[in-house]
């Protein structure tokens, strides 16, 4: 059952895997900055994911934009429809005191409304991606024959996550992410804007989003309405994986997944029908031995 | 001056204030004692606006601040020191002296404040890079009072800052307390459990008793008052 592939086969999926991880890695930041700040699972996220996507194709298929302009306007429309979401579906249930529960079922709605308004507008007939030569185009080192997105998705990903990393760690905003997310009352004390750092986490989350977006249409071409849904359970796994609300966790959470899944199928072809259970089996294996996620272990706090 | 007139406070159906009337004038050490569960806590919330009240009104040198966001409120010089310290754990000590200055862009100045802190308490300088979470209860404490001082607070507030401490250390952060005071010019109320050790440095205090205002006066005047020795001092002070 088990299949050695040869050295060139296995580099190339190798080259696979680190590029769908990277991808993983990309919307799944999203769910556990939003999780870490408002202990909130965003089940909307994967769907402003999809959306990001139509935008990008309605910008370069449609209207004919240049690739880097619409990539700009992508990212930036996207972010602000995650603040809009924000603003709309969770702001109003956090101002009345609203149990998590309601703002968790609030989150469901978002997602099936964004669903079927994606159906409306852009009908649920599956696009094709716009393919732009520069990202698309044969790669081949020594006996690897890939894309270029193989390079270009993990060097994207490494440089927003070091930029992420800085502003969270380095930053008067990221400082006031984390001081949110660990004690609401004592951050309002400091004079810290709740909300509007909130509104900027969304923002962050759903940019991101939006870079794995245009990636994953690159790389996968086809776009409809519930695209978001698969890749979006997985990434909500992945930051699960990594110890959700913790970004690194994400990003680890996401290179695992994708590991798992390509290489599963790599030395077991047989099973690549089932390449989606992987992602599922992972999960509880490490939820049972780690129940908090590969690094949300709590740090021990004096009373 | 900070003024509070006749503020209720309920939550649910319990009346957690019923109609408190106090004034903090600036610059003095005004104290409000009183049992567990009086209302002291919820009276400092309601100022600054993390509970709201149900009627009555916080007036800050002659502007009505009832229903200002807690965010605005510190923006006016009005800090709490939250009661159990709430230091964030996992940022680093120096990093919640920051967190403290959140809404100052003096660069400089903050520096500045910040060694002041930690001649203060020198303790928040030897572990400066350690996470906060790892200090004890009164290094807490400590860097929980200097983190209010970020603020450059003109009205300090602080929530029973003796809880959990030992007799020694409430000593030396009651000293701080006076001695900020003295040369910071800054009003503080202090509210305290350990109403012996408030009332000691205390211009004025209010001793409440379950929602209200039992009795008011001095703070050498409440020491002496029958009344309150029985109840708040015990027997043998």
């Amino acid at each position: 059952m088990i299949v050695m592939p040869t050295l060139a086969v296995f580099l190339q999926q190798f080259c696979n895997a680190l590029l769908l991880g990277s991808l993983f890695a990309l919307v799944s930041v999203g769910y556990t900055m939003v999780y870490g700040i408002l202990r909130l699972i965003n089940f909307a996220h994967c769907d402003i994911f999809m959306m990001a996507m139509y935008i990008a194709y309605n910008l370069i298929a449609v209207a004919l934009l240049p690739w880097y302009v619409a990539f700009i306007i992508v990212i930036i429309a996207t972010a602000l429809l995650g603040i809009v979401v924000e603003k709309v579906a969770y702001a109003p249930l956090r101002k009345q005191n609203a149990p998590k529960i309601s703002m968790l079922i609030s989150a469901i709605g978002v997602s099936y409304f964004l669903e079927n308004l994606a159906t409306v507008v852009f009908t649920g007939r599956p696009k094709t991606f716009p393919q732009i030569d520069l990202f698309v185009a044969g790669l081949t080192i020594g006996p690897v024959k890939t894309l270029r997105l193989c390079i270009i998705v993990p060097v994207v990903t490494a440089v927003i996550m070091v930029l992420l990393l800085l502003l969270i760690n380095h930053t008067k905003s990221g400082m006031a992410m984390r001081a949110i997310s660990k004690d609401l009352d004592t951050s309002k004390l400091m004079g810290i804007n709740v909300n509007k750092t909130i509104s900027f986490t969304f923002g962050v989350g759903s940019a991101i989003a939006a870079v794995g977006a245009i990636l994953w249409g690159l790389k996968y071409n086809q776009i409809t309405p519930t695209l978001g849904i698969m890749p979006g359970f997985k990434c909500f796994i992945a930051a699960v994986i990594g110890g959700i609300g913790n970004v690194k966790g994400a990003v680890i959470g996401g290179l695992l997944l994708g590991f798992i899944e390509i290489m599963a199928v790599t030395f077991i072809p047989s099973l690549t029908g089932y390449k989606d259970v992987f992602s599922f089996i992972l999960l509880i294996v490490i939820l049972l031995y780690k129940p908090n996620g590969i690094l949300g272990e709590k740090i021990a706090e004096k009373v | 001056m900070l003024e509070i007139k006749n503020l209720y406070v309920n939550y649910g159906g319990i009346k957690a204030l019923k109609g408190i009337n106090m004034e903090i004038p600036d610059g003095k050490i005004i104290t409000l004692v009183g049992a567990n569960g009086a209302g002291k806590s919820t009276t400092l919330k309601s100022i600054m606006h993390l509970v709201n009240s149900a009627s009555g009104e916080i007036i800050y040198n002659g502007e009505n601040i009832t229903k200002l966001s807690t965010q605005a409120i510190t923006q006016k010089g009005i800090v709490l020191v939250p009661e159990g310290r709430h230091v964030f754990a996992e940022l680093t000590v120096s990093e919640n002296l920051k967190i403290g200055a959140y809404l100052r862009n003096d660069k400089e100045g903050i520096k500045s404040d910040i060694k002041m802190c930690q001649e203060l308490f020198p303790i928040l300088k030897e572990r400066k890079n350690q996470l906060a979470g790892t200090l004890s209860g009164g290094e807490q404490q400590m860097l929980a009072f200097a983190r209010g001082l970020m603020t450059r607070p003109k009205v300090l507030m602080m929530d029973e800052p003796s809880l959990g401490l030992a007799p020694l250390v409430i000593k030396d952060i009651f000293n701080k307390v006076q001695e900020i005071n003295r040369e910071q010019k800054m009003t503080i109320l202090l509210i305290e459990q350990n109403a012996n050790a408030a009332l000691k440095i205390a211009d004025y205090g209010y001793v409440m008793e379950v929602g209200t205002i039992g009795l008011e006066g001095t703070g050498d005047e409440l020491l002496a008052n029958q009344r309150v020795k029985d109840l708040y001092l015990g027997k043998s002070s």
